[in-house]
């Protein structure tokens, strides 16, 4: 109001309203620039994909004849199937508790204040690293030539995988506590363990029961593909169905893999509001 | 006070983590107990297990040095990855804009609502291994069984992050665009869709650099890419090109997990 009467005659000011335009002539540019590149982008990715088009065009019918095949889930296997449920609990399960033993070590050594020196530091990000970018299912190939085909193999890989994640996160909740109570067991002549003890374990025991539930989620799902490289579970079955044809029995394997995931979740919100 | 003051304890005890004793003392069996159990009675062949450090000696003295030779066949398996990424990304997103308007309680109506819902948790509850076996079954093996395996891997994350935020949105501007009597879908586009804008933005740029991550995986059961190389070349036992193209995925990882990240605290 007040530039209207200031400046400009009032009819000024409604003609420079015509041409209002949100971005100014160069931000216009570049966002094209950028919709263009992006669209090259797919382009190219679509053009050169190695892609039978045929095989894209007849997919709907495809797909609408394989979920026609699982209707209805035939439930007669369904004892070896729950079994088979209860071992991937158990790989999930076991695999968590010794990848939690295994993290906090690594997770001590990889916090930049608790470290006890740079050799460890870099060591203990070596391990983060290494075990993080490896996915599940990779580390599983490797420990099935190890171990051979079953549990174990199912067990080190979820584990292996899991220490990166649990000691990650465990290391960034060290570097962030408060160093006051660590300063006045230093100042009272504490040892380093009873430091570590009485200072920091109370500090990121919020965060460590928090990182140890999500990762015990995340296990349980990735312990139900483990099978499909031979590394044990219900991932086994599932193979096994698929490669027979057995598409009603694979309809009862998946609502069963649901019900789990959809179980695991339930407890896990339940176990975080009871401890957090 | 002064009562009490003599019977004040010298020395103190942390408190202990679970205050009932009896409720303490039983988890702790419970565990014990547990874990005992499930030792016992697992199915494991010891014999085979005590046999893996040898296994394993073989195995990693046939994986040094890594291979580089056939570094055509390690690019060409990349560029796949790379591409079913991209494909998956724009797929996936196209999909879950309306996915994620359906499943936001603040402007559904309770019945789309549910089915929204319910369409998430179904794409989030599968792994993609499970997704790309069934679509390799039924499309044919190759790229194109993986790029749809990662639409819905993308569908599951995008969809529920952004229904998420756009319950989060300020709803003076879609009261403010129906008070001016705008339709539903002009509502949506000029009301709600800027507010969630930059969201999508940051969600899509994670989701290509986990989509790329997950296409090195999918590929182990026949859904093309990275992964299809490397599950051949553990199959035919070349230990040394395994490691080479382990490595190779690690470090492309690393870098597309730096360049994300970059990208999404520029924009955000």
């Amino acid at each position: 109001m007040n530039t209207l009467s200031q400046t400009q005659p009032l009819s000024e000011a409604l003609s420079g309203r015509d041409d209002w335009s949100r971005f100014t002539p160069k931000q216009r540019l570049i966002r094209y620039a950028g919709f263009v590149s992006a669209a090259a982008v797919v382009a190219w990715a679509l053009g050169s994909i190695d892609v039978i088009w045929a095989w894209v065009w007849d997919s709907p019918a495809q797909m609408a004849d394989l979920f026609g095949r699982m209707i209805p889930p035939d439930p007669s296997n369904l004892p070896s199937i729950l079994e088979a449920i209860w071992q991937t609990v158990n790989i999930a399960t076991l695999a968590t508790m010794i990848a939690v033993v295994v993290s906090l070590p690594v997770a001590y050594i990889a916090a930049q204040n608790t470290t006890p020196n740079r050799a460890c530091l870099w060591l203990g990000r070596f391990i983060l690293v290494s075990s993080r970018s490896v996915n599940t299912i990779i580390w599983a190939l490797l420990f099935v030539a190890i171990f051979g085909p079953g549990i174990v193999a199912g067990i080190v890989a979820i584990m292996f995988r899991s220490i990166g994640f649990l000691g990650k996160l465990l290391g960034e909740a060290i570097e962030e506590i408060d160093r006051r109570p660590v300063e006045a067991l230093e100042a009272c002549g504490a040892s380093r363990f009873k430091i570590v003890l009485y200072a920091i374990v109370p500090q990121v025991m919020p965060a460590f029961f928090a990182v140890s539930i999500l990762r015990w989620d995340i296990n349980l799902r990735e312990s139900t593909v483990l099978g499909l490289v031979g590394a044990g579970g219900i991932g086994m079955i599932l193979q096994g169905a698929i490669d027979t044809f057995n598409w009603p029995e694979v309809a009862t394997v998946l609502l069963t893999i649901l019900a789990l995931v959809i179980f695991g979740e339930m407890v896990s919100s339940f176990l975080r509001r009871k401890i957090l | 006070m002064s009562a009490t003051s003599d019977t004040r304890p010298d020395s103190w005890r942390k408190p202990a983590f679970i205050a009932n004793p009896v409720l303490r003392y039983a988890l702790y069996l419970g565990a014990l107990v547990y874990i005992v159990f499930t030792l016992a009675t697992l199915p494991i062949d010891w014999d085979r297990v005590s046999d893996g450090l040898s296994r394993a000696q073989r195995i990693f003295s046939g994986a040094f040095p890594p291979s580089f030779d056939r570094a055509g066949l390690l690019f060409d398996g990349f560029m796949e990855s790379l591409k079913i990424a991209i494909i998956a990304t724009v797929g996936g997103i196209i999909l879950s804009v309306p996915l994620a308007f359906m499943a936001a309680g603040n402007i559904a109506p309770k019945p789309i609502y549910l089915l929204g819902r319910a369409i998430i948790i179904i794409a989030r509850s599968f792994h993609p291994v499970i997704v790309a076996i069934i679509f390799v079954k039924a499309v044919g093996f190759g790229p194109f069984a993986g790029a749809l395996t990662l639409v819905v891997y993308s569908v599951g994350f995008v969809a529920k992050l952004l229904a998420e935020r756009i319950e989060e949105i300020d709803f003076g501007q879609v009261e403010a665009m129906r008070s001016a009597g705008a339709g539903f879908l002009t509502t949506q586009v000029y009301a709600v869709l800027p507010q969630v804008m930059p969201r999508l933005v940051g969600l899509g740029i994670y989701q290509l650099d986990s989509n790329l991550r997950a296409s090195a995986v999918v590929g182990i059961v026949g859904a093309g890419g990275i992964g299809a190389t490397l599950a051949n070349a553990f199959g035919r036992y070349d230990y040394d090109f395994a490691l080479a193209i382990t490595m190779v995925i690690v470090g492309v990882i690393l870098v597309s997990e730096a360049v994300s990240g970059v990208i999404r605290k520029r924009i955000t």
